[in-house]
């Protein structure tokens, strides 16, 4: 099927960004019954899945133009949102050569790759560009090989080395995180970086995350569904941006909540790179409103049953805090007590106008 | 980049290097582009021959990101009826082999300041594939090479291309003192090793009397994947299926019609949880306490085998 891709969204004060009907049926919604706890939901990222957001090994939507912009305007504000130390050139050039395939192999109407031994030549048709360079030469690139290539794609991107039985962060492009820092936690192992989620620790999940990473096999790569809540479609709520951001939170009424907090879903996917036996962890994040989700009958039930059972120890880290109970009743509207279907299916194939 | 295993390979060349070496040439059976094998991986050979097929690991020695070929070498291991008989009995050169897709469970730490490679016999060849790697990116390196007298010039001939002042050839473990090798070193440095185990053993032994941190010693290991073949029975139904050397018991059971939910398929997620009523499992998985496994009566099939040759599950 074909994109219609958007040209104009913002994604920071005056925000323009709204998801087509198709872009809502393809929503990873990442609930699969109607309450929600941590566990180790990490599966093989083989094609397919619920909804055709997992059809592709990197997935691409009609947003594509406006976030790869976005990305272009927070690194000119601030460079070091991407940043790679030097033992990860391999590490570097791996990315690039799995970013180039498996977009080109997935959308060759938009991006092709033409290769004659080293020298390559790439097309990125959305964004117009065109560029020959040899594999392996850094100086032949515009930028170095993980921020060029990760300058065309949505969703953030860290680069993990795996040494001493752990996988230490020594690598990424970060510009719409959920509130964590690139620059803070660069060099940090497993644990370290995964300091601030609350139970997650108490359950061991870490422990057997860590364990299965570390076995992550080339060719295997596997996915797992995380999700949060953010005020408006920003996609840069990175700690140094706080002042920024922070405000959203007070703009918040009964009367907006179905329109101002977005559900923001992160499919995340690691990848054993081949060369460089690093791992690749793409956190491809999806924004959508209370009101574009309830639009599928199912997932309007989900959501509302979701947050009202929630752990309270979640609430925060979720960035459900202080509008929590407005969410609740302003979608116990789309919820009639109905039993829903097992699985994050949307089970419509159009939406209700 | 999702590939499913195993590859189909033809044998394009084969080429012996001496009574007991043959070095082979893989390429695509499709002629399309192989995934990248880097320095330190190896691949399986799946070769049917017989009652049961053979399933061996052998490091590649053909350049790092090479994607037209990959190369082996096979020693023929003395007795043997296994799979290093077959290929320098039975494989021809055209023939269309399968081949799992390239693992590294050996894989050059990028962070060392220098890097001492030791190989004893054989055990050379996971070290040919780190050579131009390590080259390339102008490392410091040093290689030292056991070998039997008889086979120092067969291993001089593979080293040859790598020919240089760091790179030595001994006759027989007493040429070498590891241990004043070791002691040398410059802080920071890595050693790796891989040939026999009483080598790998020695060679961890001498760099812990040194005081080297473990995590600065590295062994070629190609890991457990798999193992001996096995039956299950299905205690509600009285079914029995049989798990071969290849397949986990979630695959066998999945192929055998009988429903497991499984998420991770890696030992991680808890998801694929059963129950056992007899025999007693090898547990693999990273989800049951040590407690859980002590006791055996629960098991996770998606990656755990069996220590006899049955396993009754509740199923
Ligand atoms: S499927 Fe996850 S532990 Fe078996």
């Amino acid at each position: 099927m074909s994109i219609a891709f958007k040209t104009d969204e913002i994604f920071r004060d005056g925000f323009r960004y709204a998801n087509s009907d198709a872009a809502i049926l393809r929503f990873p919604f990442p609930f699969v019954e109607d309450s929600y706890m941590y566990s180790v939901n990490i599966e093989p990222h083989v094609r397919g899945g619920p909804t055709p957001a997992f059809d592709a090994v990197l997935d691409i939507d009609e947003h594509y133009i406006g976030e790869c912009r976005e990305r272009a305007l927070v690194l000119a504000q601030d460079p070091n949102r991407c940043m790679v130390l030097p033992h990860m050139m391999a590490a570097q050039w791996d990315t690039l050569e799995l970013i180039m395939e498996s977009l080109a192999a997935d959308y060759p109407d938009h991006f092709q790759l033409g290769k004659d031994g080293d020298r390559w030549t790439w097309r990125n048709r959305l964004l117009n560009i065109e560029d020959s360079f040899v594999f392996g030469a850094p100086e032949t690139l515009p930028f170095e090989p993980f921020e060029y290539i990760t300058r065309q794609m949505q969703g953030d991107f860290t680069l993990q080395d795996q040494r001493d039985g752990n996988l230490y962060m020594d690598g990424g492009m970060v510009t719409s995180q959920a509130d964590w820092s690139l620059e803070f936690d660069l060099g940090m192992t497993f644990h370290e970086w995964h300091g601030p989620v609350p139970l997650a620790h108490d359950l061991g999940v870490f422990d057997r995350a860590l364990q299965y990473l570390l076995r992550l096999q080339y060719g295997r790569p596997v996915r797992r569904l995380n999700w949060t809540m953010t005020v408006n479609p920003r996609l840069d709520t990175s700690p140094e941006n706080y002042p920024l951001w922070g405000p959203d939170r007070t703009t918040v009424t009964p009367e907006n909540v179905g329109d101002k907090l977005h559900l923001r879903v992160e499919l995340q996917t690691l990848y054993r790179l081949p060369r460089s036996n690093a791992i690749l962890f793409s956190v491809r994040a999806y924004l959508a409103s209370m009101n574009e989700l309830a639009r599928v009958p199912k997932w309007g039930r989900r959501l509302h049953r979701v947050l009202r059972d929630i752990d309270p120890a979640l609430e925060d880290y979720k960035g459900l805090g202080r509008y929590r109970r407005m969410a609740i009743e302003h979608l116990a509207q789309f919820d009639d007590g109905a039993p829903t279907g097992k699985g994050i299916a949307p089970e419509v194939d159009v939406l209700p106008a | 980049m999702i590939r499913h295993d195993p590859l189909a390979v033809r044998v394009a060349a084969i080429e012996p290097l001496s009574a007991t070496l043959k070095r082979l040439t893989l390429e695509s059976a499709d002629g399309g582009a192989l995934p990248i094998g880097s320095a330190g991986a190896h691949v399986s050979l799946i070769l049917e021959g017989g009652d049961r097929p053979f399933r061996n690991a052998y490091s590649l020695v053909s350049m790092p990101g090479e994607r037209g070929c990959y190369e082996l070498i096979v020693r023929r291991t003395a007795g043997s009826r296994g799979g290093s008989a077959f290929i320098h009995e039975r494989l021809g050169e055209g023939s269309v082999i399968g081949a799992t897709v390239p693992h590294n469970l050996f894989p050059i730490q990028r962070h060392a300041r220098k890097h001492l490679l030791i190989g004893g016999g054989i055990g050379i060849t996971p070290l040919l594939s780190y050579l131009p790697a390590l080259r390339q990116g102008g490392e410091r390196l040093e290689l030292h090479q056991i070998s039997a007298r008889d086979e120092v010039p067969l291993f001089e001939n593979l080293l040859a291309p790598h020919a240089a002042h760091d790179v030595h050839v001994h006759a027989g473990r007493g040429a070498l003192d590891l241990s004043a090798l070791l002691a040398r070193q410059p802080l920071g440095t890595h050693v790796y090793v891989c040939g026999p185990a009483a080598l790998m053993d020695h060679v961890e032994a001498a760099a812990a009397a040194l005081g080297w941190p473990a995590s600065r010693v590295h062994r070629e290991n190609f890991g457990a994947a798999g193992g001996d073949p096995f039956t299950l029975r299905l205690a509600r139904s009285g079914r029995e299926i049989a798990v071969g050397p290849d397949q986990s018991m979630l695959d066998a059971l999945e192929a055998a019609g009988v429903p497991v939910p499984s998420l991770c398929r890696g030992g991680a997620c808890g998801e694929c949880l059963t129950k056992v009523t007899g025999g007693v499992p090898e547990h693999r998985d990273h989800y049951l306490t040590d407690l859980e496994k002590a006791e055996g009566a629960l098991v996770m099939p998606c990656v755990s085998r069996a220590k006899n040759d049955l396993l009754v599950l509740d199923l």
